[in-house]
This record gives C-alpha cells, structure tokens and sequence, in this order.
C-alpha cells in the first residue's frame, strides 16, 4: 500500500540550488557561460538604471501630462474628457462583473494605469490634487462597477445596452457644439439602427417582438416628438449644448486609443462580412469583396491614409468633407478590416462541411446556420492571427503622424521641438512612447492569451 | 412568423418617412434665418470670406512641431511667429484672435490643402516658388527671408565654402535642403560626404554628437537647433547663404477679397513697426497726430477696409492682439525670444537695411 503511494507521488521539485547546479553549471564551458553572462547582465542593467536615474533628463516626459494624454484637447474642457473616461471606467468594471474573464485584464490595467498616472511622482502644475483625485475615483468606479455587475439582477445584455448608450453619450460630451435638435436627431438616428440591429438579432435567435424592442421604439417614439415640438421653438433648438471641440484639437494617447478601438470596433465587422461575401455563391458580392480584399492588402497602409487623407478630398465637393481624424479612421479601418477579412476566411475554411450538413439536417435556416454553427468555430480558430492582427493595428495608429494628427507619437515630436534643450533630448521621448506601446500591446496580448485559455482553443 | 417579422418593418419605414419629414421641414427655416442675416459688402468672390464669418473660425494650416514658428507651449496652446500672422487676421476679420483653428500641415499635404481650399490660410514656414504658387494658391507677402546656410564647429576652422572640401554634411533625406546642398557643392567644385538622416531632430544629434563636419538647414532652424546644444558657442552659422526661402502665408486660389484681406493685415503689422505703433501704446497713437497712424488705425477716413468687407477697426484688432511685426519677430526670436536668438538681418524694416517693405496706407 505505502510503496504505491510512493510510486504515484510525482517528484520532487529540485531544491534552488540543485536547479542551478543542473542547468547552469553542469559543465565546465556551461559553467564558464554563466559566469559570463552575470557579469553582461550586471553592467547591462547598471547601465541602465544609471542611465534613467542619473543620466536622462525627463523634463520633455514628465512636464507635460496633459499633452501625452490629450493633446491640444482645450484645457477648460477638460472636465469632458474626464466625464467619458469615468463612464469608460464605470462600464469596464460592470462588464467585469457581468462577463469576467476577458474583461478583467482590461479594467484591471485601466485601473493600473488610473492608479500610475494619478500618483505619479512628479511636480506639475496640470496633475493638480483635484485631477489627482479625479482619477482614483476612476479606479473606484471600476470596482464599483465590478460589484455591480455581480448582482444577479444585472444581466449581459443590459451590460451591452449600456455600451451602446455610452459609445453615443460619449461622442455627444467629446465632440460638438450641436444644437439640441442635431442631438436629438442624432440620437434617434442611433435609436433607429439599434432596433434594426435588435431585429436582425430576433430572426436569429427565432423570437417575436419582445419588450426590450417595444420599449425601444417608445423610447424613439419620445425622441421624435420631442424634435417635432422643438420645431416651434428655433431659438432653444438652435442653442449649442456644449462648445465646439474641433478634432484637430484631439491628441495623445486620447487619438491613439480613439483609433485603436475605433479600427477594432469597426473592422471587425466589417472583416467578417467580407471574409463571407469572398465565398459567396453570389459573383456580383464575391468579385467585390475579392477586388477589395486584394487591393487594399496590395497597398502600403501609408499610401491609404494618404489616399483617404489627401487624395479623396481632391475629389469631394466642398460641402461633402470629412473629419481629417475620421478619414484616417476610415483608412485604419479598410486596411485592418482587409486583413481581419483573410483571417476569418482562414477560420471558415477550417469548419468542416459536415457541420453545415448537420445544421441543415435539424432544419436551420442559412442566417442561423451561419451566425450559430460556422461563425462561433471559425473565430474561435483565428483568435490569435485577428489579435495579432489588432495589435498590428494598435501600432499602426502612429503612421497618421504623415497625415498631420498628432496621436501620441507626433505629440511626442511636438514636445521635442518645443524647447531647443528638448532636441537633444528625443531619446527619453521616444523610450517612453516604446514604452507606452508595448505595455500596452502586451496587455492586448496577454489578455487573448486568456480569451483563448477560456474557450479552450488549441486543446483539441 | 411572417407577419410578426413584418410588423417591424412597416414601423421602420414609417419612421424613416417620419424623419425625412422632419428633416425636409427643418432645411427651409434655416435657409430663411440665413438671408436675414446682413451679409457683408463682397468684392472679388468672397467665398472663402464668408465662409470664416459664418464659421466664426479661421481655420490655419500651421505646424506643431517647428520651434519659433508653429509650435505648442505646456498648455497645449498652438504659439509661434506663423501661428501669430493667422490670430492677426482672426482679430482682424472676427474680432477674436482665439478664433484659429491649427490644421497641423505634412509637407506632402501643404499643396492639397490649398488646392482643395481646406485651410483658408497656409501659414507653414512655406516657401514661395513660382510652381508653387501656379498650382497651390495665392501667396500673399513674404515674412520671413530665410536661406539655407551651414553650421560647422568653430574648431574645425571652416570659414568659407572652400574650407568645406571633403567634408561630411548630415542632412535630411528627399528634401530640397538635400539637393540644395549638393547643387551648392557641384557649383563650387566640391566633394562632400552625405550623412543622410530621414528625421531633423536625428540630423543634429549626429552632428552634435561629431558624426559630421557640417550641418546644413535653412538658418533659422540652425539657430533653433545652435541654441539646445550644450555649448552654443563652440558652433557657427557660416555667412553663406545658398537658397533663398522667402516664407509666406498663402491662401487659396479663388479668392480675391480674402487674399487681399490677408495681405493687408500682413502690410499692417509691417506698417505698424515702421509708425512705431506697438501693443502697449496703441491706444495712445489712436490719438497721434501722424495722418499716416490715424488712417492705419481706423481713426480718419476708410482706406479700403470697407471694400474688403472689414470694418475701419479691424487693423487696429490685428495690431492689438499680437503686436506690430517686430513684436511678434522678437517675441519668438529676438534677443529675448522664448524660442530662440536670431538677428533680424533680411528680415529688418526696410529702413532698417532689411527687406521687410510695406505699401502705404492711402
């Protein structure tokens, strides 16, 4: 009995010092090897260190937090920027609750990097202790968020609709001097997108009108006679809300993640749809998304950006113009959503066409067929090549430097030429943004490697 | 099933006709408050013109990243030489000189954006050339003379263009500053090694650090860069000069009456220095006895400021708000300038010995 007990007891893990005279000393030139390498390692790290510590200067850093944060974003409406930022916080710790997971890693490091900036080190007379404190409440946001999304009551859907409404309260604090009638009639334009989509949503999951949708077009019902009444009334319609923010004020890591989300919100979508319009029976759908899928893949990122940024308004009446900002996302977006476009295909081909069979057999329809059975195991497939390809992405955001928007890289420039004695200085400004990137691409990462864990790609 | 299905539909269109309804009702109302507001007296086409008083906005294409010239301060605040001509005209024509909005300018975007009217004002430490003002738009009146010259260590002994045989240059690559160089060095007879950088701020650091003997730009940017190293002094900009960049704002073709606004809003600020009108007295010389002052200022007679759709204050805004031209030249580059040191040289009134000339106020 006690020798089975024995045989079943796995090892024992070697002590520290059994490890190390194993793998680091167990041969004269191994041995020889480490002794070396501690040394390259000691001076490398010293150097290092001695470098941050003494030697660079962290004033183009550290001086200017708001301009790495928002750039130009005018400083009395600062409190906008920070209404969104708390509402993104506040959804990011419910989603948290709601979904966990996946979520976590992010509000955690929107947490972490709340927490950072808000007790950074430094003198400053913009990180002022009201700011500072501004801040940490976005980390308790978060968590209140979290305990929030705990509650039985609080279901996923309601997490979702919560997005939705805050993506459009968002846009409406960040960017407009619209009247109330431009924002009523923006939020019953969205209001009308929504149920279609809600819609869309039913025939698929086989159901009738339920009462979400019924209280959807009340509310829309409301927003429209609501716009109708303010027709009697020009002057209230006509009244700017809030002050115009042009974009071409916007900067920093504020344009970076607006373009990294927006691009990976949008191109996702947008990717899917092409990947099965290329396999379409239809060949007026298919050869269009091929010719789009191969012109855009045969084309530098740069050359669409210029072709969206500088180009396209050759062509566009005056009155017709887009955002600058928007036309770089439109690029961002066509490019990414070209590539995302291959890698879902990559996933569709990989779902057997016995699995269609079946679906058909139990008497699916060709939308459920799709958006039930193939869509769920292709992406599960392509998780990594799409993240890899959002990180890509993410990266990316710093080639619209050559189309004049100041994302944090070209705030980075901006800051240097700012002051003669920050010239000499473009290293320190470039190893924080290096910096910024990676902490930032790791976490992409990091959390995908989850996502992955959880649905148990690669396990079979 | 299907009828259920149905029924949202029939709801959507309703909708969608509902919307449009609405829509279509609203487009009237605002075309009527339109006419009732007094438009100001056009000449030329006006468009751009009106363009900005319905906007309340001039919108600059400028740069955030030039030292001296386009730039941002720790707030964030679009500042410099070029971004003060565009608040001259905001004050002039709005009243406001907050009233800018700063397109930051690629230089591959410097042509589309006049071209396509996006800006209603270049002021980009552009060049004037004459293919350039074919295609691009109108340029109105040069600021600032610069030229490219060298930047050698005073060690090195380089005095003349002679002295350079042999010499590596850092420069940035696919530039005109690039081809100057070597148009310059062909002419002479020269040989020169390229030390070629695709980034200004790695151009200086290479030549800071010694990887070259020297560095050439145009000279205001050489005195920009002179000023961060650590020991300005151990560096000389040489006397040659091997282009001629005259920087000037530039607007739109199509135009008339802005261009000519733009230009007598530049011929103010000269105009106001050679009268010794400045930001701080102002207000006194509205009462000076000069006839020449009272007619810049507004104070006697109408010199052309109504045509041009601007009211007879609307110099006096501009001077106001940033100061004469000397002011704004030294409030970047002057001896105490916040950006840099640079001698006014060319860029002295033409009484002065400079180039810097405006026409009268008649």
């Amino acid at each position: 009995m006690s020798i089975s007990t024995e045989a079943a007891r796995p090892p024992e893990p070697p002590g520290p010092l059994t490890w190390v005279r194993r793998n680091l000393f167990n041969s004269l030139f191994n041995s020889l090897l480490t002794i070396l390498m501690v040394f390259v390692i000691f001076y490398t790290v010293r150097g290092v260190i001695y470098w941050i510590v003494n030697v660079a200067d962290w004033r183009p850093v550290v001086n200017f937090p708001f301009l790495y944060l928002v750039g130009q974003y005018p400083r009395d409406q600062l409190w906008r920027i920070g209404l969104s930022t708390s509402l993104i916080a506040i959804l990011f710790g419910l989603s948290w609750g709601t979904w966990g997971g996946l979520i976590r890693t992010f509000a955690v490091s929107l947490g972490a990097f709340f927490a950072v900036v808000a007790l950074l080190p430094v003198q400053s007379n913009e990180l002022t202790i009201p700011v500072r404190g501004a801040l940490l409440a976005n980390v308790l946001l978060i968590f209140l968020g979290f305990r929030l999304g705990r509650l039985q009551a609080v279901k996923g859907s309601f997490t979702a609709i919560a997005w939705l409404l805050a993506i459009e309260v968002i846009t409406l604090i960040l960017l407009p001097g619209l009247s109330l009638r431009e924002t009523l009639t923006l939020l019953i334009g969205s209001a009308l997108v929504f149920i279609i989509v809600y819609i869309i949503y039913q025939a698929i999951r086989v159901g009738g009108i339920n009462s979400t949708l019924r209280i959807l077009i009340l509310i829309a019902v409301i927003l429209l006679a609501a716009e109708i009444a303010l027709a009697s009334f020009p002057n209230l319609a006509n009244t700017p809300l809030l002050q115009k923010v042009a974009t071409t004020s916007w900067g920093g890591l504020l344009v970076t993640f607006f373009l990294a989300a927006g691009g990976i919100v949008l191109s996702f979508p947008i990717g899917v749809v092409l990947a099965l319009g290329r396999r379409s029976s239809l060949p007026v759908v298919k050869v269009f998304c091929t010719t789009f899928i191969e012109v855009v893949r045969g084309v530098p990122l740069v050359t669409i950006l210029f072709m969206f940024s500088v180009i396209l308004q050759l062509f566009m009446p005056p009155e017709a113009r887009i955002d600058r900002l928007l036309r770089a996302l439109m690029g961002m977006t066509f490019f990414s959503a070209a590539y995302t476009a291959e890698n879902v295909r990559g996933g569709l081909q990989a779902v057997s066409q016995g699995q269609v069979e079946a679906a058909k057999s139990v008497g699916l329809n060709s939308v459920q067929i799709m958006s039930l059975i193939v869509l769920p195991q292709a992406l599960r497939a392509v998780i990594p090549a799409i993240v890899g390809q959002f990180i890509a992405l993410f990266k990316d955001t710093t080639l619209v430097i050559i189309v004049g928007i100041n994302e944090l890289l070209g705030i980075g420039k901006s800051i240097i030429n700012s002051d003669p004695e920050f010239i000499q200085l473009q290293a320190e400004v470039f190893i924080f943004i290096a910096m910024v990137f990676w902490i930032s691409s790791y976490i992409l990462s990091y959390a995908s490697r989850q996502l992955e864990t959880t649905l148990g790609v690669g396990e079979r | 099933m299907r009828q259920k299905a149905l029924l949202p539909l029939v709801v959507l269109t309703i909708f969608a006709l509902l919307v449009t309804a609405c829509g279509g009702a609203a487009t009237p109302t605002e075309e009527v408050e339109e006419v009732e507001e007094p438009m100001p007296a056009p000449s030329g086409s006006g468009e751009i013109f009106n363009r900005v008083i319905e906007r309340g906005k001039v919108v600059c294409g400028g740069r955030t990243d030039l030292l001296g010239f386009g730039y941002l301060d720790e707030a964030g605040r679009n500042i410099g030489f070029d971004i003060d001509l565009c608040r001259a005209v905001a004050a002039a024509v709005l009243g406001d000189a907050e009233a800018i909005e700063v397109f930051a300018i690629t230089a591959a975007d410097r042509g589309p954006v006049l071209q396509t009217a996006e800006v209603d004002m270049l002021s980009r430490n552009v060049t004037w050339t004459s293919s350039r003002d074919a295609q691009w738009g109108n340029f109105t009146v040069i600021m600032f003379y610069d030229g490219q010259g060298y930047m050698v260590r005073r060690e090195s002994g380089i005095e003349t263009q002679e002295d350079m045989d042999g010499a590596s240059v850092c420069v940035t690559s696919g530039t005109t500053t690039e081809k100057n160089l070597a148009d310059d060095f062909r002419n002479h007879g020269l040989e020169f090694e390229a030390v070629i950088f695709e980034d200004t701020a790695s151009v200086y650091n290479a030549y800071e650090e010694g990887r070259c003997d020297v560095t050439t730009s145009d000279k205001s940017q050489l005195a920009a860069v002179r000023e961060g190293f650590e020991n300005p002094d151990d560096h000389a900009i040489l006397g040659i000069t091997i282009s001629k960049e005259p920087l000037t704002p530039a607007v739109p073709h199509g135009d008339d009456q802005w261009f000519d606004i733009v230009k007598i809003v530049m011929y103010a600020l000269i105009n106001a220095e050679e009268m010794g009108i400045t930001m701080a007295n102002i207000d006194e010389m509205k009462e000076s006895g000069d006839v020449g002052v009272r007619r810049l200022l507004g104070e006697e007679g109408d010199w052309g400021y109504t045509d041009l759709g601007l009211d007879s204050e609307a110099l006096y805004r501009a001077i106001k708000a940033v100061g004469n031209y000397g002011e704004i030249y030294d409030r970047y580059m002057g001896p105490l300038g916040i950006a840099f040191t640079l001698p006014r040289d060319l860029n002295n009134l033409w009484s002065n010995r400079g180039l810097i000339y405006a026409p009268p106020v008649k």
